[in-house]
């Protein structure tokens, strides 16, 4: 492998949150194995560790991230797929020079809508899509784009409020 | 109320919000150490088995492993009540019980390392019914146990811990009763509180005896206090990270941290050992399997008049805190049924299945849910309506109750009919209720029903806390406690409480991170101890730092300190608020104003809850619906209505309510294998599942805290498995009582399965 040309290596290039990366296929500790999926880069490789893994087994929705406005289990990604492809995770919600909020990130606050905190991420990004493609959800809209995120502690009533609240006060 | 307070009542943002919306809240996966190493367990395929042979050299000659581990060499720490749980032993004793600990560069690495290890059992014949298990010819667990009869005279809580109730004559009481109910029924659905994060620790040494643990936990001081004993007394230094829900279950991690302290010994690095969901389905801690084999009786006008019978407690293989659960459950149990005359036993046994924890409940949710149907059975028979019953019989003030460490306590908290009749008019009972095994509604094939339960704990004001409160002269306040936030929101309301005392912006607040090196000694949050124990601490310690601020600011304001107020970093005399000094100006700015206070336990206090459920029954398909939950109670003073809202919210969650309708840990007991040990087959509530939720929360003042509170959090999941089987039973007209309700049960019950019986 360290043999190999440099321009011989196979790369996967994508964006995060608006920034370029161009990674190395491999099985150094530096490279993408072809193993490693997408909630492993970014939190590993990437540093990017606001995206939870709370089951790594494509159930519990914490590790939605968008791909190209869409949610994807980045759990159940791999990383080798991602070539090409713009992706946003929680990090990339909160404006970087102004420091502004989402709307949702804020109505999430508003409300208190989490417990422990650890299914918010993963919750804010479905919900992000999901006002991205339908700006007047009504509650079953929003529970319905939700419905794959897994909360033990119970914060559902009060994600609810909150992802109406932001769709009210983003229109 | 709140009208009257600035801060405490009044919807605040959590002090922690904005790092969770941004993705900046750090729990124990997000962190890294330099030279780290992982960790990764190898684990059991039998449920009771000797390993005769094992064989590490080709894992160890891998290249990434640093260390391989098995009973042989690893350090000789033990957990367990009494302590007899090794790191790793020579025995297996249910399916995922571990074998070997690998510590590599990478987690990839570790796991590999694990194929490479060659093990040999020979398997033992395996036991997993309580009853079964203390015959006297039961396989055995444990070679200090025999029939798997674990100890219960062990001074969990001092040397008359609770471990039975016996009290009265249940002879004469049963002669008094009008009706006896009597049976044997289980809460054994070993379901898993399942926080969405699984278990996690990083360990390292810093020199032979000194330890440091990072840990996502619920009680931050648990790695040290609880763990220094079990491990031959090193100076541990326990810091936490934000947690992603415990619900009792992450209250610490005794096993996680003993992988990682083992392999942290022997490599010289910092080891981290996260269990992967599989592991935390199957290898970390359920709830206790719970049966009660007995009666009650009790006259017409709902008086209880004996309870007697015997308690099976199934640990699973082992537990580390059965005890303190059965001596809660025992006192619970008095909480919720006033009567004179008792003789509950207790049996705690052990079985060979993963072990079980602290959960949400704590004890009290498994023995009374275990006995709700006969107690239901009790009132049906003495056509009684079960809000009146609980009403009549929940402990009033001046009555009495032996607590988990064995005293006798007299309540002196409040009466809480109040909050029983303002949820059944919320709930609009008296027009659901129909009677006994009779629906509130039919429509076709769906039958709608309701039902109720009750729980309460007197542990709110359960063990020790301390705090400090420092005042800087830049008019910011510092609170040191050692607590760490696993979803209550308690360390934002600690805030509040200081704030309000203080008179100060709530962003002048500031709290420590949860590290037993930089705060006193505080138990933990556990037990809805939060607001009264660990709150009337942080209170205590900044009137204390508020007063020493004052008698600094009295000579320059030429008042004595009683006359002086303090507000918003200005200190004044009473009647003359605009001329005032700045703290700096009171205090120099060459120091600062240390407050203590301690909080010491107070067991006279029983919060409590009740929950109303309405089910909707498809009598075609057996599916359960639940539409309806309606909790209520009364906490004196909300400190913070949206945490307190979520926190009954949690009802749902964590083996709660809902391990009344299809919650549960699926052991097959001809292998010894959780068949459901995954996020698809272990069943859990979506959005779409949604029952109408609503709390009636009263607020009348009681005066055991400085601001009126008390704590209910924890109590929230465990009224609502009895009222399910009650709602359901009034729905179908039949009664069911097994836990939980899944559609083949219901059908059952309704003659349309079982024997003969095709669907």
């Amino acid at each position: 492998m360290s043999s190999m040309k440099e321009e011989d290596r196979e790369k996967i290039a994508f964006t995060v949150n608006g920034v370029s990366y161009e990674l190395e296929v491999g099985n150094q500790p530096y490279q993408i194995a072809p193993s490693h999926t997408l909630a492993h880069t970014l939190r590993e490789t990437l540093g990017l560790t606001g995206t939870k893994v709370g089951c790594d087994q494509g159930a519990c929705g914490s590790c939605t991230v968008l791909m190209d406005g869409d949610p994807v289990l980045s759990c159940m990604t791999l990383t080798v797929e991602c070539h090409g492809r713009s992706i946003i995770t929680i990090e990339g919600l909160q404006d970087r020079q102004t420091g502004k909020l989402n709307p949702l990130q804020q109505a999430f606050i508003d409300n208190t809508a989490f417990q422990c905190g650890f299914c918010t991420p993963g919750m804010i990004m479905a919900a992000k899509s999901l006002l991205e493609k339908n700006p007047t959800p009504n509650k079953q809209d929003v529970k319905e784009a939700l419905a794959g995120h897994y909360c033990r502690c119970i914060s559902h009533y009060h994600v609810v409020e909150a992802v109406l609240e932001a769709a009210k006060k983003g229109r | 109320m709140s009208k009257e307070y600035r801060f405490i009542g009044k919807r605040t943002p959590r002090k922690d919000a904005l790092e969770i919306v941004t993705g900046k809240a750090t729990y124990i996966g997000d962190i890294k150490k330099p030279e780290l190493l992982y960790g990764k367990i190898l684990r059991s395929p039998y449920p009771h088995a000797e390993i005769t042979r094992i064989k590490t050299d080709k894992s160890e000659a891998l290249h990434g492993v640093a260390a391989v581990l098995t009973y042989k060499n690893v350090p000789d720490w033990r957990t367990g009540i009494p302590r007899h749980v090794p790191v790793l032993d020579r025995k297996v004793r249910f399916v995922g019980d571990a074998v070997a600990i690998v510590a590599a560069e990478t987690a990839e690495i570790a796991s590999e390392a694990l194929d490479l290890i060659e093990v040999e059992y020979e398997q033992l014949p395996p036991v997993y019914d309580v009853e079964e298990a203390i015959e006297p010819d039961a396989p055995q667990l444990h070679a200090d146990f025999p029939r798997n009869l674990m100890p219960l005279d062990i001074p969990t809580f001092g040397p008359k811990t609770l471990s039975e109730v016996v009290m009265g004559d249940v002879e004469k009481g049963f002669d008094e009763a009008d009706v006896i109910a009597e049976g044997t029924y289980g809460y054994e659905n070993i379901a898993n509180p399942l926080p969405i994060e699984p278990p996690g620790v990083i360990a390292r040494w810093e020199d032979e005896n000194r330890l440091t643990v990072w840990s996502g936990t619920q009680c931050a001081s648990w790695h040290r206090f609880i763990m220094q004993s079990k491990m031959g007394f090193p100076d541990i230094r326990a810091i936490d990270t934000q947690c992603g829900g415990s619900f009792g279950s992450k209250n610490y991690a005794p096993l996680p941290l003993f992988y990682a302290a083992a392999l942290a010994k022997v490599t010289g690095r910092p080891v981290k050992v996260c269990f992967t969901k599989e592991e935390h389905f199957g290898a970390f801690v359920l709830r206790l399997g719970s049966r009660f084999r007995g009666k009650i009786g009790i006259k017409k006008d709902g008086t209880v008049t004996a309870v007697s019978g015997v308690w099976f407690v199934d640990t699973g293989a082992f537990s580390d805190m059965a005890q303190a659960q059965v001596a809660v459950g025992c006192g619970e149990a008095q909480l919720m049924l006033r009567c004179p005359n008792w003789d509950l036993r207790t049996r705690l046994v052990c079985t060979n299945r993963s072990a079980s924890g602290v959960v949400r409940g704590f004890g009290g949710q498994e023995l009374e849910s275990a006995l709700s149907p006969i107690l239901t059975m009790a009132m049906e028979k003495a056509s009684l309506d079960p809000v009146e019953f609980f009403k009549k019989n929940y402990v009033k003030p001046g009555e009495g109750y032996f607590w988990r460490e064995g005293n006798y306590w007299v309540s002196r908290g409040r009466d809480y009919s109040e909050a029983i009749d303002s949820g059944a008019r919320a709930f609009g009972w008296n027009e659901k209720w129909k009677g006994w095994l009779k629906p509130t509604a039919v429509n076709g094939a769906k039958r709608t029903g309701v039902g109720v339960g009750i729980h309460g704990n007197a542990d709110v004001g359960e063990d020790e806390s301390e705090a400090y409160v420092r005042l800087n002269p830049d008019a910011t306040a510092t609170i040191y406690v050692n607590i760490s936030e696993s979803g209550m929101g308690q360390r934002s309301s600690l805030c509040k409480m200081a704030a309000e005392v203080l008179q100060l912006p709530l962003a002048r607040i500031h709290i420590t991170p949860a590290d037993t090196m930089v705060n006193p000694f505080e138990f933990g949050l556990v037990g809805s101890r939060g607001t009264y124990a660990v709150g009337s601490a942080v209170i205590e310690a900044a009137e204390d730092a508020r007063q020493k601020l004052l008698e600094l600011a009295a000579p320059k304001l030429e008042a004595a300190p009683e006359d002086l107020e303090t507000r918003d970093g200005s200190i004044y005399r009473k009647e003359r608020p605009e001329a005032g000094i700045s703290w700096s100006g009171a205090m120099g700015i060459m120091r600062t104003c240390m407050g203590f206070g301690r909080f010491e336990p107070d067991y006279s206090v029983p919060n409590f809850l009740i929950q109303f459920v309405e089910v909707e029954v498809d009598t075609e398909t057996g599916r359960v619906d639940l539409r309806q939950v309606l909790s209520a109670t009364d906490v004196g003073q909300i400190i913070d209505p949206l945490s307190l809202e979520g926190q009954l919210h949690g009802a749902l969650g964590s083996a709660g309510i809902d391990t009344a309708l299809f919650e549960e840990s699926i052991l097959d007991r001809t292998t010894g294998h959780m068949l459901n040990i995954n996020m698809i087959d272990y069943k859990w509530r979506t959005f779409l599942e949604l029952p109408r939720f609503e709390n009636v929360i009263l607020e009348t003042p009681l005066p055991t805290h400085r601001f009126k509170a008390i704590g209910v959090g924890e109590i929230a999941t465990s009224p609502g498995p009895g009222a399910v089987l009650m709602a359901v039973s009034n729905a179908l007209g039949v009664k069911v009582s097994e836990y939980p309700l899944t559609p083949d049960k219901i059908l059952r019950a309704l003659g349309k399965t079982g024997r003969g019986k095709t669907v």
